[in-house]
């Protein structure tokens, strides 16, 4: 299995290791519930390290990301970032990632891990005629990240760069515990904090000095089972749960990321045409009412129906109640409408409820 | 760490013994492995179970488990403070974690579980 330059602080910590699509991650330190309360109200450390990076750079690179993806690429100046698709012709996902414009001829596509190999094959098999270069950068960086709503305080003694100047969405470089590093306003659990992006062969220095320095602020190491409940409670896609190439940007309801006037790119034309029939079907986010757990997989029912699967699921720590997401025929999609999931032998009842059904305070 | 006077089965369910009665429940190395429990869901007063039928449900946060009834008989209380702190299961497994009381059908089904001395041999094969 392959791990990540953290792996041994991983083990020094006691972290349950499991296997994340042939990377060996720790699921959990503490405990889910404990480590998602942590982000939640003080802050949590990530290794992310298992994330691909893949640095597409060139005279053509701006026209090549922008065939790429149905984000307006143009919009990112150097040290801004953006969520945006790997899609394909018919507008469905290969991927979801972020773009980072490092410099005016370089980004950073920042991809799951299981989807690198992926996702580079797939980048490389459409760059003829682009002047560009591409390279998978994935086992050179190492990501961390730090969450919650303490995470801009402990940063702010681990470097002298002034990174609470930076928006949302956007990065810098510098130093942080010593080590050169990219510091991104960016983050998968809902809360402010920030996603760290070094080269450095040492990198268990900040690792460690995050922990150090964040002791008295709540700071603990978090796995990704947490990251998991935090990045549902915040609806935040996970790819091959939610989004993969069956299901396209508009029915994840992803639309504010198509720009269809920035001009020609994979799935425009279905994706336009899509958009004019109107979807059939829509991602919408569900309560479960009383008790019981509708994980991935279990079926959906409108009357006697079977009309989907649950796609995420889980007990939600801080909201305390279990949520999820499923693809709902369109005409079922509206806040309220009920429906029920299949749990064993049993149904139970469900309703389809605002998202992001966490929003921190600041976002109200 | 394990009671010595329990009883252990391969699906990590522990049986105490008072009389015909036995309280049920999992074992340290079983909640670990699952993680924080949320729900738990048992059957009714009165349900008769049979040796190693499927008794209930428990739900971490990332994962479902069925518990396994280690003996046969009947099903005489559900641990009720299950409902409000189901975390009891992670923090106290052995004693004040326990899931159902059961009236013993028949004792010779004890015969088929192991003993704490076993019970631990067998995790350590698990381990390895």
């Amino acid at each position: 299995m392959k791990k990540t330059h953290l792996y041994k602080c991983h083990k020094d910590l006691k972290g349950k290791m499991i296997d994340f699509f042939g990377w060996e991650m720790p699921l959990e330190f503490s405990g889910i519930i404990t480590e998602h309360m942590a982000v939640r109200c003080e802050a949590g450390l990530f290794d992310v390290s298992h994330m691909g990076e893949i640095l597409v750079a060139g005279r053509q690179a701006l026209d090549f990301v922008q065939y790429l993806t149905p984000n307006d690429v143009a919009r990112l100046t150097p040290n801004k970032a953006h969520y945006t698709a790997l899609t394909t012709p018919q507008g469905t996902f290969v991927d979801d990632l972020l773009v980072y414009c490092l410099e005016p001829e370089k980004y950073l596509l920042v991809v799951n891990a299981s989807n690198t190999d992926k996702d580079y094959e797939w980048i490389v098999q459409h760059k003829e005629g682009f002047d560009v270069t591409v390279e998978n950068q994935s086992d050179q960086y190492t990501q961390m990240a730090l969450q919650g709503p303490k995470a801009l305080e402990v940063m702010k003694n681990l470097t002298k760069f002034p990174f609470e100047e930076l928006g949302s969405f956007q990065f810098g470089r510098g130093e942080v515990a010593g080590e050169e590093c990219l510091i991104s306003r960016t983050g998968y659990t809902g809360e402010d904090g920030v996603e760290i992006y070094t080269l450095s062969p040492s990198p268990e220095k900040i690792w460690e000095a995050v922990l150090e320095k964040g002791k008295g602020h709540g700071v603990m190491p978090i796995g990704l089972g947490a990251r998991d409940t935090l990045r549902l409670e915040a609806k935040l896609m996970l790819y091959g749960n939610d989004i993969d190439e069956t299901t396209t940007v508009l029915e994840a309801g992803l639309s504010w990321l198509i720009k269809f006037k920035k001009g020609d790119f994979l799935g425009r034309d279905a994706l336009l045409r899509q958009k004019e029939d109107g979807i059939k079907k829509k991602l919408i986010g569900f309560e479960i009412e009383g008790r019981g757990i509708a994980r991935p997989h279990y079926p959906v029912f409108i009357g006697n129906n079977e009309v989907a699967k649950v796609n995420s699921g889980t007990f939600a720590p801080y909201l305390k109640k279990s949520i999820g997401l499923t693809y709902l025929p369109i005409d079922h999609t509206e806040i309220g409408m009920e429906f029920e999931v299949g749990v064993r032998d049993k149904r139970i009842k469900a309703k389809v409820v605002p998202t992001p059904f966490y929003k921190r305070e600041s976002q109200k | 760490m394990f009671p010595k006077d329990y009883y252990y089965s391969k699906d990590h369910e522990w049986i105490k013994i008072d009389g015909d009665i036995g309280t049920i429940g999992i074992t340290d190395f079983a909640q670990n492995q699952l993680g924080d429990v949320v729900y738990v869901e048992m059957p009714d007063k009165g349900t008769q179970l049979e040796f190693h039928q499927s008794i209930g449900v428990i739900e971490s946060v990332k994962a479902v488990s069925d518990v396994y009834s280690p003996v046969s008989g009947e099903v005489i209380e559900f641990n009720e403070k299950l409902n409000e702190s189901p975390e009891l299961i992670n923090q106290k497994p052995h004693d004040e974690g326990w899931i159902i009381r059961i009236k013993i059908k028949d004792e010779s089904d004890l015969q088929k579980l192991m003993s704490v001395d076993e019970y631990e041999k067998f995790l350590e094969g698990i381990e390895e």
